[in-house]
Order: structure tokens, then C-alpha cells, then sequence
């Protein structure tokens, strides 16, 4: 389980004079195999997972995933932590679903046969086997995030990274996403609003302009952030 | 849209979708260089039905062959009529056939190559201009994300036309054109950021 070490981190999007704090002095070390991260629009969360495989790198402080810093080590850490977005249309990058779990793969300099193999194992795990030929584009919002999640595991990363991927999705569709990352061997870090989701996970980071003003098992971390958004 | 309608690939195992996606660009840019060549109405013609056999040989429904043909509907009907007034109708089926027939031979490769595939020749058919400083891989990444973009950008249009006659604002170009231009901005800052986060171009 790789561990995750963010050291006096701090963040601005730009360096304007007054530009506000992302993220404030945030200072965490995660190895519990899910790791859930709750908060109010704006308070940090999406930056917060977007450090975690070097997409944003801190103004100040440092990120290591695995030992690894992601200021300097950001291609290794890339191969290590896979990271699923809110919206499935922006990370599908090719036109059938089939070809779409095999970019990541293709990218990595395996044979065609490892290719292959790997793609339809995917396809086969996650529902999507018949679904292989399919435009991308014709599929339903569900479907979509299942492919857009099928197509970072398949490249079997150490860490996974969600931000919100359940957030347009319907209560079955939210639930088929949870079964999913239920069942994986990986460690999760999972940012979301529905709450539900975390219950069975063993740790919960609340977080409210630009801190973390929780941290804790799910159950007092829900209530604490219950009563913050009053 | 269905995707044969938009030129994406339609699944298939007739001799066109099993012929090498190398030898069908190929094939491609014979045909479009050659197509200079042609300034007849009844060489014009030969050639639609040539390109139609192909269709047939691929197994696509003529509807969807007339499908690829229906995006450039209004420019070839001002070009034909730029034609008719200035160099006659002859000319004018000349220059709109030729189009139909370019149009409908790409629409063609793609309709019965995987991108994958059509990356792969374009890579490989790249490869010796790694000498002058071009990255083949960029270029088919370039190649993904044009065709990835097409359904990607008419499902952004659709919603917009949607809010927009919601809205009443069924006249307004720039009530379509500014939420259209700002969503595809977003949409490809989007996307960047997900190509980084899949480790593309580290």
C-alpha cells in the first residue's frame, strides 16, 4: 500500500496579490486502504486529489506518494496513481470503449497480444465485454464512468484517486461505481458528496477553507461535517 | 447522432475493414491527388459509383453513405452555384462531385478502420520525420483527439440549442455561438488535464 505524505503544503491557483489559499499549511500521512475526503464546493478537496498524482504541484510543501516527491518524480508517479474525473466525457479519449481502455496500455509499450489481453480481462471484470465495439459517445452516463474507471485500472495502479465520480450519476449507477471500488486490491482515496458511500471506509478527511478540520472514522467525520454545513 | 453518421468506426468484417489501415490512407491520398485529373461530369460520375461499390463491398447502408454527405449540403450547394454562374453547370457537377467523392472515400477509411488502427499508419507513416524534429506519437495523438472531438462537440451543440430554445432564444447566433465556444474551451482544458493525469506526453 503506497503511502501518502503531504508536508506543510500550501496552494494558490495564481500569484496575484490576494489570489486566496487552496489549500492552507495542509499537513497528512494516509495508509489506510480507503481514504474518503468530504467538504463544501471550494474548500480544497479537488485540489487536494489533484496533488496526489502531481496534476497540481504545491506552491509550497512538499507531496510524496510512495516516497516518491511529485515535484520531481512526476512521470513515476503518474504510473503509480490512477486518477478518475467527475466528468466521464472529458477522459474518454477514443472513440469505442474497446480502444479507449487500450490507450492507456498502448502508451506503455506492451505487445499487442499483452494488449489484448489485458483490455478484454478488463472488459470481461467490469460489465463492458459486450459493450466493446460501442461509440464512446453513445453510451449512458453509468457506462461511461464505468469505462472511464475500467480504462485507469486496467493499467493496475497502486493508488487510485477519484474526484466526485459519482456526482452525475443516478443512486444505481452511483452504487455499481461503490461495488467497483469495493472490490479493488488498490488503496482509494475517494472525494465525494455522497456520503453514503463512505461508510465502510477507514478513514475520513473533512475539509473547510482550504484545511483539514477533520479527521477521523466515518461516522464522527459525516456528523462533524453535518454540523458544519449547519 | 449514430456514429456511422459522424464517420466514426462500424464494426464489420468485410475485405475493406480487413485491409491494412496503411494501404487505405494510401489508397486515400492516390485518390485525391488523381482526383485533380478528373474534369468531366461523366468521369465525375465513375467515380461516385466506384466509391458507392466500395461502400456496398464494406457493407454500410446507403442511408449512412448519404449520411457522411449531409454535413457539407450547404457548402456544396453555394459552391455548385458559384460554379453555375461563373463556369457553367458542367463545371459546377465537376467540382461538387469531386467533393462528394473525397468526402465520402475518408468518411470511407474511417467508417471501416479503428482509430487505433488509423494511428498506428500515421505513426509509423510519421516515422522519418522524427529527423526533422516531429513527434509521430503527437501527431497521432493530434489524429485521436480531431476525431474523438467530433461527437464530443455536436452533443455540446445539441445541449446548447436546447437550453437555448428553452431560453426563447431560438434566433440568436451569439446565444449559440458564445456558450458553445466557452463549453469547448472547458471541455478541451478538461481533457488536458485528463491526458496528463494518464501520463500522456511525460
Amino acid at each position: 500500500m503506497p503511502v501518502i505524505e503531504l508536508e506543510r503544503v500550501s496552494h494558490r491557483y495564481t500569484d496575484s496579490p490576494g489570489a486566496p489559499l487552496v489549500l492552507d499549511e495542509v499537513t497528512l500521512r494516509l495508509d489506510e486502504p480507503r481514504v474518503g475526503v468530504i467538504g463544501a464546493n471550494g474548500s480544497g478537496k479537488s485540489t487536494f486529489a489533484r496533488l496526489l498524482n502531481g496534476l497540481v504541484i504545491p506552491g509550497e510543501g512538499t507531496v510524496r506518494v510512495a516516497g516518491l516527491d511529485t515535484r520531481t518524480r512526476g512521470r513515476d508517479v503518474r504510473r503509480r496513481v490512477g486518477f478518475c474525473f467527475t466528468d466521464p466525457d472529458a477522459q474518454i479519449v477514443m472513440p469505442t470503449v474497446r480502444e479507449d481502455v487500450a490507450f492507456g496500455l498502448r502508451r506503455r509499450g506492451l505487445s499487442k497480444a499483452e494488449v489484448r489481453e489485458r483490455v478484454d480481462g478488463a472488459l470481461a471484470r467490469y460489465g463492458l465485454a459486450d459493450l466493446a465495439d460501442h461509440p464512446a459517445h453513445l453510451l449512458s452516463g453509468g457506462q461511461k464512468q464505468l469505462l472511464a474507471l475500467t480504462s485507469v485500472l486496467v493499467t493496475e495502479p497502486a493508488l487510485l484517486v477519484l474526484d466526485e465520480p459519482t456526482t452525475l450519476l443516478d443512486l444505481r449507477n452511483a452504487a455499481a461505481v461503490a461495488r467497483v471500488l469495493a472490490d479493488l486490491p488498490q488503496q482509494v482515496v475517494l472525494v465525494t458528496h455522497h456520503l453514503d458511500l463512505l461508510t465502510a471506509f477507514d478513514r475520513v478527511l473533512v475539509f473547510d477553507r482550504a484545511r483539514v478540520v477533520h479527521d477521523g472514522t466515518p461516522r464522527d467525520a459525516i456528523a462533524h461535517y453535518r454540523e458544519l454545513m449547519g | 447522432m449514430s456514429a456511422a453518421a459522424l464517420g466514426l468506426y462500424r464494426p464489420g468484417t468485410s475485405p475493406l475493414h480487413r485491409a491494412p489501415a496503411g494501404w487505405k490512407l494510401l489508397a486515400m491520398l492516390v485518390a485525391g491527388i488523381g482526383s485533380v485529373l478528373l474534369d468531366r461530369p461523366w468521369q465525375v460520375l465513375v467515380a461516385l459509383v466506384a466509391v458507392l461499390g466500395a461502400y456496398r463491398l464494406a457493407e454500410v447502408p446507403w442511408r449512412e453513405a448519404a449520411g457522411q454527405l449531409r454535413p457539407m449540403l450547404w457548402v456544396a450547394l453555394a459552391i455548385g452555384a458559384f460554379h453555375v454562374l461563373v463556369n457553367g453547370w458542367a463545371r459546377a457537377v465537376v467540382v461538387v462531385g469531386v467533393i462528394a467523392v473525397l468526402v465520402l472515400l475518408a468518411a470511407l477509411v474511417t467508417v471501416t478502420t479503428r482509430t487505433s488502427d488509423l494511428v498506428d499508419a500515421v505513426v509509423a507513416g510519421c516515422g522519418p520525420l522524427r529527423r526533422v524534429g516531429v513527434s509521430p506519437d503527437r501527431v497521432g495523438l493530434v489524429l485521436v483527439l480531431a476525431v474523438r472531438s467530433v461527437p464530443v462537440v455536436v452533443a455540446l451543440a445539441e445541449e446548447v440549442r436546447d437550453a437555448q430554445r428553452a431560453r426563447g432564444l431560438t434566433t440568436s447566433v451569439r446565444a449559440f455561438a458564445v456558450p458553445l465556444l466557452v463549453r469547448s474551451l472547458r471541455h478541451a482544458d478538461a481533457l488536458g488535464d485528463a491526458l496528463a493525469a494518464r501520463g500522456v506526453d511525460d
